[in-house]
């Protein structure tokens, strides 16, 4: 097929690329330990906050970038940045919530009106620096269920805050994880009690709108002995020629018998096909397991310019699992380095990893991904499989497949398959009367498959739509 | 007009080799047309040409569909025009369901032809009919489309499309090859029954078995890129008897 016919197909438009027009309070541009007073006193938080966000910065301060990733960008000028940025007035209920911003929202499929609201979905809208309102909160109260902002939780609920934040991702753990430990600004706070089944889904809406901010959410997941959850997250953010920061963290902890399943959509701006705007998406997110707990991760990456990410599972406890299921995909000049670390400690734990990456145009696109087997792994297992697909010649798709194993007892099974979308493929469903396109969104859905059947049915759906709009030009 | 196809002169090559070389053949609505010859004489070529396949640079000639050219055309037009290719090698696409790949096809063809399109529960229906007439495994409808089905399974599975799609234009390339005895009938059956006088079909084979099935009005000989002879049933008879050496140039 000739490759102006493929780019057309795979150049989705960005749909989600308005702009909210309010009045936002937003710092200037740097930072210095002033910027992150300013954003504690700004979130009204107890001066333990303050003083491990000081901590943290000093940290950062003598840390380096790290450049193993396969990415290529303009370097960073983390002074040029601003730390904060918020819509006028945080609103304290709904009534007080700008109509722009929940026309906004409604905009982006995610009504926050009480009478409008999702069913069986609860929602912490976040727009740049701040929630601006956390639904079904008094709902899920009910059910001991907490589902807050970060700033809440860490008035309302210091010890639970104290004790898990910066537990299972360390201040130092990498140069992002510092820098968001010292700046983070909000985020979603998400506790289950013992025994609980959470009785909705529960998911946060990051949006950036302000020019020239970065965001740093702090996400923490905790879920107590024998609870489950189902937490969904979505992002996106105004077509912009300039490059925006978004560095989080998410920390998940599932006690004994617990279960977490984390589903992310990432739609984040991409940039355009020459490189210019898009987000900088450089994110960590790590989960605990404890005994018989498990932790699912799954991702549909198809936005950001850049993208590094590994979300990650510590198996603690023995018989315990983490899953990571991921679609990551680059087209335009998007580059995303991405993949998971599964740390095998207790025994017979037990992870899958299936990644599925698709390249089109420029698109460059990384696998990589670590299994380590402790000493103590016994009769742990492991199994991979990253399948590559690659559309039209100017793309590329890459593997780094890393296997650490003390313990001989534990077993790991890795499969890679790279294959560019066949013409032969392509042609067999032309010659039964399908038009290229929707032959092209057929054949990236078969790839994507396994994946897509691991999210929610209402998630599903909405990254089924997003894929065909990211591939196929078709605004729909 | 009582010609479903014309194809004059069709020279054509792929990559640097040209290996259509001034074809010229006629096939008529409502009859059966076989073309049989060596191995490498660009019998495939020749029904890739028509549906239009990516490899095949077509240098002159025309192919006339009902009367008018369709070498420029897409290869989805043609199929919605109504042109088949049965092939010889099915390609596997893993992911994508049978059931679901098939009714996009099936409702496409009938958006063309401004019908309303089936519901899923309609569509069903009717696969799963065909698929037991067919004798294929009631799997053969949820699993990814030819993905891991073995050569007689996945040669079902292109009548069932033909089946469900209703071409006015049939090309079947080596539908028979390596198809068990049961396999065959289910086949030729299937092929049998869409004849309906207006329907024309271009088969495409090495064996005379088949043919005895679904009994070919005419037997074209395709040689060096040639039709080089052209003659009635009784044609397979001397082809198995004395090979296609002792048919020379036209
Ligand atoms: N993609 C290709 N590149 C180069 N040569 C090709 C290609 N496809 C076919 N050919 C050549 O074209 C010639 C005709 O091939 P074609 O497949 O049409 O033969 P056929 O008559 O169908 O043979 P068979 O009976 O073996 O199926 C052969 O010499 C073949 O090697
Ligand atoms: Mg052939």
């Amino acid at each position: 097929m000739p490759q102006q016919e493929l780019d057309k197909a795979v150049s989705g438009e960005y749909a989600l690329g308005f702009e909210i027009d309010i009045e936002q309070d937003t710092v200037p541009p740097g930072l210095d330990e002033n910027t992150i007073k300013f954003i504690s006193a700004k979130k009204d938080e107890p001066k333990w906050m303050l003083e491990l966000r000081l901590k943290a910065f000093e940290k950062w301060k003598k840390m380096t970038e790290p450049s193993w990733g396969h990415l290529e960008y303009e370097p960073i000028d983390y002074q040029s940045i601003s730390y904060f940025s918020a819509p006028k007035q945080a609103p304290d209920s709904l009534d007080e919530v700008d109509p722009k911003i929940l026309e906004a929202y409604k905009k982006l499929g995610i009504p926050l009106e009480e009478q409008k609201q999702l069913q069986g979905i609860a929602v912490d809208a976040v727009i740049d620096s701040v929630s601006v309102k956390t639904t079904y909160s008094e709902e899920l109260e009910k059910h001991g269920v907490i589902f807050c902002s970060i700033s809440d939780a860490i008035r309302d609920y210091p010890e639970l805050v104290k004790k898990y934040m910066y537990s299972v991702v360390p201040v130092t753990d990498n140069f992002f994880a510092a820098l968001n430990s010292a700046v983070f600004t909000d985020g979603t706070f998400v506790y289950i009690p013992k025994g609980v089944r959470c009785p909705m889904e529960l998911s946060t809406y990051f949006r950036i709108n302000a020019l020239n901010t970065g965001q740093f959410e702090r996400t923490i997941v905790i879920a107590d002995e024998g609870s489950y959850v189902s937490y969904n997250e979505g992002c996106s953010a105004p077509t912009r020629d300039d490059n925006q920061l978004h560095a989080a963290v998410v920390e998940l902890i599932a006690l004994k018998d617990a279960e977490i399943k984390y589903s992310t959509i990432q739609n984040w701006y991409p940039g355009d096909e020459n490189g210019k705007g898009g987000i900088y998406n450089f994110v960590t997110k790590r989960g605990i397991c404890e005994e018989n707990a498990k932790i699912s991760w799954t991702q549909v990456e198809t936005g950001s310019a850049i993208t590094w990410k590994y979300p990650s599972c510590i198996l603690k406890g023995d018989n315990s699992v983490g899953e990571f299921y991921s679609v990551a995909v680059t087209t335009l000049a998007q580059q995303a380095d991405t993949g998971t670390k599964m740390i095998h400690i207790g025994k017979n734990t037990k992870s899958t990893i299936i990644s599925k990456g698709i390249s089109a145009m420029k698109g460059q696109n990384t696998y990589r991904g670590l299994v380590k087997m402790g000493a103590g792994a016994e009769g742990a297992r492991n199994y991979s499989e990253c399948d590559s697909l690659l559309i039209g010649d100017r793309c590329g798709a890459h593997t780094f497949p890393y296997l650490e194993s003390k313990d001989s007892l534990g077993q790991v099974e890795h499969e890679a398959t790279t294959s560019k979308i066949s013409d032969e493929q392509l042609f067999y469903l032309r010659q039964r009367g399908i038009n290229e396109e929707d032959a092209v969104s057929m054949i990236v859905h078969g790839f994507c498959k396994d994946v897509f059947k691991m999210l929610p049915m209402e998630y599903a759906v909405e990254a089924k739509a997003l894929l065909n709009l990211t591939l196929e030009g078709s605004v729909g | 007009m009582s010609n479903m196809m014309e194809i004059k002169d069709l020279q054509a090559k792929i990559g640097d080799k040209k290996i259509l070389n001034g074809l010229n053949l006629t096939l008529e609505k409502g009859k059966v047309h076989a073309i049989m010859g060596p191995n490498g004489a660009g019998k495939s070529t020749l029904s890739k040409a028509i549906v239009g396949h990516y490899d095949i640079e077509v240098l002159g000639g025309e192919i006339l569909y009902r009367g008018e050219n369709i070498v420029d055309k897409e290869p989805e037009e043609r199929a919605l025009d109504g042109i088949f290719l049965s092939f010889q090698h099915p390609v596997e696409v893993a992911g994508v369901n049978n059931a679901y790949f098939l009714r996009t096809a099936v409702n496409a063809k009938r958006r063309h032809e401004g019908k309303d399109e089936l519901n899923a529960a309609e569509f069903l229906r009717e696969m799963k009919k065909q698929v037991e007439t067919l004798g294929m495994k009631p799997d053969m409808i949820s699993r990814s489309l030819n993905e891991g089905f073995s050569g007689g399974e996945k040669k079902r599975n292109e009548i069932l499309q033909m089946q469900m799609l209703q071409p006015d234009m049939i090309v079947l390339d080596e539908i028979d090859s390596g198809l068990d005895i049961d396999a065959l009938r289910a086949v030729s059956e299937g092929i049998n029954s869409m004849k309906d006088g207006e329907r024309s079909f271009l088969v495409i084979t090495h064996y005379s078995r088949i043919l005895d099935y679904i009994k070919p009005d005419y037997i074209h000989v395709l040689k060096d890129g040639k039709i080089v002879h052209t003659g009635g049933p009784e044609l397979v008879a001397q082809l198995e008897e004395e090979g296609y050496e002792s048919l020379g140039e036209a």
